[in-house]
C-alpha cells in the first residue's frame, strides 16, 4: 500500500471517528440499547444452551459410567430373568467376558423415594468398568479387591451418601416386599467416581437381601475381537426370554438422550428465537440510525469514499456493536445459568438432585460454547447492519446531502409475493411427519411462517393503516397520515415486536391448551378420593413406578380396603416392559378399574369393542406413535412369557413419554402370578372425612413412608410442577417482547428526532406542545395496534402449528386447542400501553429542543 | 508353595472376616502330622481348607528347538465368610488362575490371570480327583496324565503331562512345616519329571512343544507366621531322573526364618531336608525397569549334600499380579549347573523383594 492511500485511509478513518462518535455522543441511549438487545439475545441463548446441554451431559455420563466398556448389554425389566441365562452366555464361544448384574430402584424405608442400586460381581465387572473400578478398589479404607466382594452391605456414591445423610458404618433401611431390610453401609465412593446418586452391592448380597434369588436383570458382555456386536446381538435376541433385549451401548445412550431431546430442542429453539428478535431489532435500529446520519454519510461519499468502502465500514460498525453485545451476553448467560441451576437445586434438594454440582460446573469456563455464541451474536448483528448499510451506500450523495431526504429513504423494495409464498409453503410443511422423533418440519414451518409474515408486514401494515378509521381529531389524523407515509419503516420498526409478540401469543395459546388438557387428564386419571403410592416423591416426577422392591401384599391390600370410611379400593400394579432395545421401557399398568368396568376410568380417545374371548388392553398415544400399534390390533407382551392381547382403545397420557399400557389386573395376575400392587385409589363412603381416613391408614404400621394424599392435593402438586416447567418459557418470551418494545421506543425516539422540523412547523401553525405529544402518543398507539393485530393473527397461526404439530410430534401426545381469551386480551392491552408510553417518552425527550431551533435546522 | 500369594490371600481372607461382623466365623480344619494322604481322593479339592493350589511349572522346547518356560497355577480360596447367603453367587469359594510363558525371543513373559467366584459352575474345583477350572482355563487329571488348557488374552497352552515317576510326598509323608509353630504347615506333594507334549500359541501362531514339568499340589488353613516376609522356592528336574524341591522363608530383615526340602536321587531314595540343611546364597542381581524391584536372579543352592548354581533362562521373568492378588514377584525357568556343567532344569520363585508385599 503506497503512502498516498495510507494517508487517505488515515484521514477517512479520522473523519469517520468524528462523525460516528459525534452521533453516539448525541444519542448514547441508542448505543446502549443496541448493545443490550444483542446482549440479551445472546444471554438467553447461552443460558438455555448451557442448562440443557449440562443436563444431557449428566445423563450420558451417568449412563456411560455404568455401561462401562461393554459391547453388548442384555437388559430385562425389574422382574428380571433366570440367572442360568448368564451361565449360558458366559459359556458362549463368542463371549469373552460376561458380567451379571441386578439393577433395581430400591424403596427406602422411613424416608420418601428410592435408591438406584446396582448389584454386580466385581470380579466379572472389573474389566468392563475401568472408570468406576479404581474408586471402588481404592476406597478410603484401603480395602482389597477381594474384600469388595464382602457379603452383605452397600457402597454409596458420594451423592447418595449426601442425600441419605449416611456414612460408612451406618445402616440403610430399605423396603422389600412387605419386609424392612437393613443394609450395612460398607463405604462411600469418592466424589469423582460416580456423579449419580446410587448404591453398589455385591451380586450375591443383592440377590439375597433384595429377595431376587436366582434372578438377574442385566448382563454386560465383552465379545471376542472377531465378533460383530450388532450382528451377535440380533442373533442373540431370538434366544432371549420375553421382555429381555440385547442393546449396544450406542443404543442405550441414544435412549437416554432421546428421552429428553424433545424438551431440549424446544428450549434451544426458543433461545434462538430471542437471538433472532435481537438481530431484527438491530436491523431496525441500524437502518433508522443510518437514515438519520444520511447527510454525514453523504459527506463521506462526496469526500471520495466509494460505495463499497462505506458499506463495509457500516457493516463493521454493526460487527463491533455485535461483538461487544455478545461478550456481555455470554457473561450474563453464564451467570444466569449458574443462578438458575442453583435455584433448581434448592428447589429439588430434598429429592437428591445434582444441581449443586451442575451449578458448580456451570461456573467453570466453556470456551467453545462461549466462542460459538459470540460468533453467532456478532454474525447476526453484522447481518442486521449489512442490509441497511447496503441501502444507505446506494443512495446518491448529492440527493442525500439535501435536507428533507429522510422520507425518501424509507421507500425501498419489498417482497409481498415472496412473503405470501413463504406463508403457503410454511403452512404446507406443517403436514409433514416427524423426523427421527423431532418435529423438524414443524419448526421449519414456524420459521417460514414468521419470515413470510415479516416480508408481508409492510403490505399488511399499509393495508391496516389505510383502513384505520379517521377519528376526526386533527392531531390523530395528522399522525395517521404520517404513519401511512412511512409504512415500510414502521414495518421494520415493528418487525421485532411482531416476531416476539406473535410467538408469545402462540406460546400462550399452546400452554393454555396444554394446561387445560393436562388438568382434565389429571381428573380423569386420578378419579378416586385418596391416592396411595408405595413410594412417592420420586425425583423422576410423575413416573408412577416409584420403585422395584416395595409392593403391597394381598393382606395389606385387604387391610386398606377394609379401613373405616373406605367404600372401594382400586389397586394398580405398575411394571416396566422392554419391548424394543432402542426404546425406553413401556409402563404396564395393571388396574382394577378399567374402561370395561367404568367409563371414567381412563381418558380414552377412541375404542374398539374386543371380540369374544379376547383379553383387552388399552394403549397410550405415545405407545401408538412409537410402536405403530392401533386400536383393534393384537399385540404380544412379555407378561408371563409371551402372551397375546387385544388393543381395545387408545387413551391420552401425559405422564409417560415412553408409552403406557393398561390392562385389567386380574388378567395380569392370571398371566404373571404377581399379586402385588404399588398404587391404590381409595373411594370414600359418602360423608367420610378424608383426613380421618388418612389418619386411620397411618395406623397401619406398614404404611410408614408411603405417599398418602387427598386427590385434590395431589393434582394441585402436579399442576404446580407443570407451571414450573413452563415458567422458563414464559420468562424467555417476556424477555423477547421486552426487547421488541425497547426497539419500538428506540424507533419512536429516532423518528421523533428526525421529524423535529415537522414539529417546529406544527408549533408555528399554532399547535401546543401538549397536542404534539398527544399526536405522538396516538401514533404510538396506532403502531402498537397494527403490530398487535398482525402479531395476533400470525400468533394464532403459529399456535396451531405448536399445538397440532410440534407438541404432538415432540411428545407423542395430543392436546385440545383452547383460547385463553383473558390472557390474550391482557397481553394485547399491555402491548398497546407499552407502545404508547414508549413513543411518548421518547418523544418527550426528543421535543426538548426549542421549536424555533427546529425550524431553523430545517431551512 | 507360594508365600506371596499365601500371604496376600490369607490376609485378604482375614480382612474379609473383619469387615463382616455379622457373619459367623468359619472354622477351618487344621493341618496335622501323621495323616496318611489317600489317592486319588487327595488329588482333588479340599474345599474346607482355607487355601489350596495346583502349580505346574516346566521347560518346553518348540518344534524349531527354541526353549520356553511355562507356568500354570490354579488357586482355590475359601473366604472367612459364613453368612448363610443362599445365592448361587455367594462367594463361598474363589478361584484364581495365573499362566505365563518365559520366552527368550520376547525378552519378557507372556502372562495372564483370572479370578472368579465358584458360581453356576463357571469356575470350580472338584473333589475326588484333580479337576479345577475357571471359565475356559482348566486342569484335569486322568490315571497317569494331566491335561492343562489355557486360553489367555494373547497366548494359549494345550498340554498333556505324563507321569513318569511316583509322587514325592514332601515333609513328613506330606505334612510340610512352614515355621516353628506346628500348626503353620500344609499338606504338600509334588510330581516331578512330568513328560509334556502339546502346543503353545503366541499371538495366534501355534507351535507343537515337548518338555519336562513339575506339579505341586498343596493345601492348608494356616500357613505363614506373621514374621515371614518373603519366600524363595525351587523345583529341579535333573537330567539323570533325580529331583529336588527346596524352599526358604525370610523374615522381615531378610534372614532365614524357616527352610526345608526334599531330595530324591536317580535310584528313588528320598531324603527330607531339615531347615539347617538348606541354604540359598544370592549371586547376580537384576533390577526391573517396570517396578524398580531388584531380584537376585542367580543363586548358589546347598541342599543336603547337593550343591547347584542356578542361572535364569532370561532375566526378566517378573510377574505383576496386582489385579488379582496384589503381588509382584519373580518366577522363572532356571538352569541348574554344578561347576559349569548342566545337571538339570527347573523353576525358581522369588517373592517379597519389593516393598513389603502390598496387600490389595
Amino acid at each position: 500500500m503506497n503512502h498516498q492511500s495510507v494517508a487517505y485511509w488515515r484521514s477517512a478513518l479520522a473523519l469517520w471517528r468524528r462523525l460516528a462518535l459525534a452521533q453516539l455522543r448525541q444519542q448514547p441511549l441508542r448505543l446502549w440499547l443496541s448493545l443490550l438487545t444483542v446482549a440479551i439475545g445472546v444471554a438467553l441463548c447461552t443460558t438455555v444452551w448451557l442448562i440443557s446441554s449440562s443436563a444431557l451431559l449428566e445423563f450420558s455420563r451417568a449412563g456411560s459410567r455404568l455401561a462401562g466398556d461393554a459391547e453388548l448389554s442384555i437388559r430385562g425389566s425389574a422382574a428380571g430373568f433366570a440367572e442360568t441365562l448368564y451361565a449360558e452366555l458366559a459359556r458362549d464361544p463368542a463371549v469373552q467376558i460376561a458380567s451379571p448384574m441386578l439393577e433395581l430402584d430400591v424403596a427406602l424405608a422411613d424416608r420418601p423415594g428410592s435408591l438406584h442400586v446396582l448389584g454386580l460381581d466385581l470380579l466379572r465387572a472389573a474389566p468392563l468398568l475401568p472408570s468406576l473400578l479404581p474408586s471402588l478398589l481404592m476406597a478410603p479404607t484401603g480395602q482389597s479387591p477381594l474384600e469388595m466382594l464382602t457379603g452383605d452391605g452397600i457402597r454409596l456414591s458420594a451423592a447418595a451418601a449426601r442425600r441419605l445423610q449416611l456414612q460408612a458404618g451406618d445402616e440403610l433401611p430399605v423396603l422389600v416386599g412387605e419386609q424392612r431390610v437393613l443394609l450395612a453401609v460398607l463405604g462411600v465412593l469418592p466424589e469423582d467416581a460416580e456423579a449419580a446418586s446410587l448404591g453398589i452391592m455385591d451380586i450375591a448380597s443383592a440377590q439375597w437381601r433384595l429377595q431376587r434369588l436366582g434372578v438377574l436383570n442385566r448382563i454386560d458382555l465383552r465379545l471376542n475381537a472377531d465378533v460383530d456386536a450388532q450382528r451377535f446381538g440380533a442373533q442373540l435376541q431370538s434366544r432371549l426370554p420375553a421382555g429381555v433385549v440385547a442393546v449396544t451401548p450406542e443404543t442405550a445412550n441414544t435412549r437416554v438422550a432421546s428421552a429428553t431431546r424433545a424438551y431440549r430442542v424446544n428450549l434451544n429453539l426458543l433461545a434462538l428465537v430471542s437471538l433472532l428478535t435481537g438481530s431484527l431489532l438491530l436491523l431496525a435500529a441500524q437502518s433508522l440510525s443510518l437514515l438519520q446520519r444520511r447527510s454525514s454519510l453523504a459527506l463521506l461519499r462526496a469526500l471520495g469514499m466509494t460505495r463499497r468502502e462505506l458499506q463495509w465500514a457500516l457493516a463493521g460498525e454493526g460487527a463491533v456493536l455485535g461483538l461487544l453485545g455478545s461478550l456481555i451476553g455470554v457473561l450474563l448467560g453464564q451467570l444466569a445459568s449458574a443462578a438458575l441451576l442453583a435455584w433448581i437445586d434448592a428447589e429439588f434438594a430434598a429429592a437428591g438432585s445434582i444441581g449443586a454440582q451442575l451449578a458448580q460446573r456451570m461456573l467453570s469456563p466453556h470456551p467453545l460454547i462461549w466462542a460459538g455464541f459470540v460468533l453467532l451474536g456478532t454474525a447476526s448483528a453484522t447481518l442486521g447492519a449489512w442490509l441497511p448499510a447496503r441501502e444507505a451506500a446506494r443512495r446518491a450523495p448529492a440527493l442525500a446531502l439535501k435536507a428533507g431526504d429522510a422520507a425518501v429513504g424509507t421507500e425501498g423494495r419489498h417482497f409481498p409475493v415472496l412473503g405470501a409464498m413463504l406463508l403457503i409453503v410454511g403452512a404446507a410443511l406443517a403436514w409433514l411427519p416427524a423426523v427421527a422423533g423431532l418435529p423438524l418440519f414443524g419448526y421449519l414451518s414456524i420459521a417460514l411462517l414468521l419470515f413470510g409474515g415479516l416480508l408481508l408486514s409492510p403490505a399488511i401494515c399499509g393495508w391496516l393503516l389505510a383502513h384505520a378509521p379517521r377519528s376526526g381529531v386533527a392531531v390523530f389524523d395528522i399522525g395517521l397520515a404520517q404513519l401511512r407515509g412511512s409504512r415500510r419503516q414502521i414495518a421494520l420498526n415493528l418487525a421485532a415486536v411482531i416476531v416476539s409478540f406473535s410467538l408469545m401469543i402462540a406460546m400462550a395459546i399452546m400452554v393454555y391448551s396444554f394446561r387445560g388438557s393436562f388438568e382434565l387428564w389429571l381428573q380423569q386419571s386420578l378419579p378416586a378420593d385418596l391416592q396411595l403410592r408405595t413410594n412417592g416423591n420420586d425425583p423422576r416426577g410423575n413416573d408412577p413406578r416409584g420403585n422395584d422392591t416395595r409392593t403391597l401384599s394381598v393382606n395389606e391390600q385387604r387391610q386398606l380396603a377394609q379401613l373405616p370410611g373406605v367404600a372401594r379400593a382400586d389397586f394398580i400394579r405398575n411394571t416396566r416392559l422392554l419391548l424394543r432395545a432402542e426404546r425406553e421401557p413401556v409402563t404396564l399398568s395393571a388396574r382394577d378399574a378399567t374402561p370395561e368396568r367404568s367409563a371414567t376410568a381412563l381418558p380414552v380417545l377412541h375404542s374398539v369393542a374386543p371380540p369374544a374371548g379376547a383379553q383387552p388392553v388399552w394403549i397410550s398415544e405415545a405407545m401408538q406413535t412409537i410402536y405403530g400399534t392401533q386400536a383393534g390390533d393384537i399385540i404380544e407382551l412379555p407378561v408371563g412369557g409371551r402372551t397375546r392381547w387385544f388393543v381395545a382403545g387408545v387413551f391420552r397420557d401425559y405422564g409417560l413419554g415412553g408409552g403406557a399400557i393398561v390392562m385389567p389386573r386380574e388378567a395380569y395376575i392370571a398371566a404373571s402370578g404377581d399379586h402385588g400392587a404399588d398404587q391404590a385409589g381409595l373411594w370414600l363412603t359418602s360423608g367420610a372425612d378424608v383426613d380421618a381416613v388418612i389418619a386411620a391408614a397411618r395406623t397401619l404400621t406398614w404404611s410408614r413412608g408411603m405417599e398418602l394424599l387427598a386427590t385434590p392435593e395431589l393434582r394441585a402438586g402436579l399442576l404446580r410442577g407443570f407451571d414450573r416447567v413452563f415458567a422458563i418459557t414464559y420468562l424467555m418470551e417476556a424477555a423477547a417482547v421486552l426487547i421488541g418494545l425497547a426497539g419500538v421506543a428506540l424507533a419512536g425516539a429516532a423518528a421523533t428526532a428526525a421529524r423535529r422540523g415537522e414539529f417546529g412547523m406544527l408549533r408555528h401553525l399554532g399547535l401546543l406542545r401538549r397536542q404534539i405529544l398527544a399526536m405522538l402518543a396516538g401514533e404510538g398507539l396506532l403502531m402498537g395496534a397494527v403490530g398487535m393485530l398482525y402479531g395476533l393473527l400470525l400468533g394464532c397461526g403459529l399456535s396451531l402449528v405448536l399445538v397440532y404439530v410440534v407438541n404432538r410430534q415432540s411428545f407423542n401426545w395430543s392436546i385440545d386447542l383452547a383460547m385463553p381469551w383473558w390472557q390474550l386480551g391482557a397481553l394485547c392491552a399491555a402491548l398497546l400501553v407499552a407502545a404508547t408510553v414508549a413513543n411518548l417518552l421518547s418523544a418527550r425527550a426528543a421535543l426538548g429542543v426549542g421549536a424555533l431551533r427546529a425550524v431553523r435546522e430545517d431551512w | 508353595m507360594r508365600s506371596w500369594l499365601l500371604c496376600a490371600l490369607s490376609c485378604a481372607a482375614m480382612l474379609w472376616a473383619s469387615t463382616e461382623p455379622r457373619a459367623a466365623e468359619t472354622v477351618y480344619p487344621q493341618v496335622t502330622p501323621g495323616l496318611a494322604l489317600q489317592f486319588p481322593r487327595d488329588h482333588g479339592s479340599h474345599p474346607d481348607f482355607r487355601l489350596e493350589w495346583w502349580y505346574l511349572t516346566g521347560w518346553l522346547q518348540t518344534a524349531d528347538g527354541q526353549p520356553l518356560g511355562f507356568q500354570v497355577t490354579f488357586f482355590r480360596l475359601r473366604p472367612t465368610l459364613a453368612s448363610g447367603n443362599p445365592s448361587a453367587f455367594a462367594p463361598t469359594q474363589l478361584l484364581i488362575a495365573h499362566a505365563a510363558i518365559s520366552d527368550p525371543a520376547r525378552g519378557r513373559l507372556w502372562s495372564d490371570q483370572r479370578i472368579a467366584r465358584a458360581a453356576l459352575n463357571l469356575a470350580g474345583a472338584a473333589e475326588g480327583d484333580t479337576n479345577v477350572w475357571l471359565d475356559r482355563w482348566r486342569l484335569t487329571r486322568e490315571p497317569s496324565q494331566y491335561h492343562a488348557r489355557i486360553e489367555a488374552s494373547d497366548f494359549a497352552l494345550a498340554l498333556t503331562l505324563e507321569t513318569t515317576q511316583p509322587m514325592l510326598l514332601n515333609g513328613e509323608r506330606g505334612y510340610s512345616r512352614k515355621g516353628p509353630q506346628p500348626q503353620s504347615a500344609s499338606y504338600y506333594y509334588s510330581l516331578p519329571q512330568l513328560r509334556v507334549a502339546g502346543s503353545v500359541t503366541r499371538d495366534g501362531r501355534a507351535t507343537t512343544v515337548s518338555g519336562l514339568a513339575w506339579l505341586d499340589h498343596e493345601w492348608s488353613s494356616e500357613y505363614l507366621e506373621p514374621r515371614a516376609a518373603g519366600w524363595d522356592w525351587v523345583g529341579l528336574n535333573l537330567d539323570d531322573g533325580s529331583a529336588l524341591m527346596a524352599f526358604r522363608i525370610r523374615d522381615r530383615d531378610g534372614r532365614n526364618f524357616w527352610a526345608g526340602g526334599t531330595w530324591r536321587d536317580a535310584a528313588g531314595r528320598t531324603e527330607v531336608l531339615r531347615p539347617e540343611a538348606v541354604q540359598f546364597m544370592p549371586g547376580r542381581r537384576w533390577r526391573s525397569l517396570r517396578t524398580g524391584i531388584e531380584y537376585p536372579v542367580e543363586w548358589t543352592l546347598q541342599a543336603g549334600s547337593q550343591r547347584f548354581e542356578l542361572q535364569p533362562l532370561l532375566d526378566d521373568q517378573e510377574s505383576d499380579s496386582r489385579a488379582t492378588t496384589g503381588a509382584v514377584y519373580w518366577e522363572g525357568a532356571v538352569i541348574a549347573n554344578r561347576d559349569g556343567r548342566r545337571l538339570g532344569r527347573g523353576y525358581l520363585e522369588l517373592t517379597g523383594y519389593g516393598s513389603p508385599l502390598r496387600l490389595p
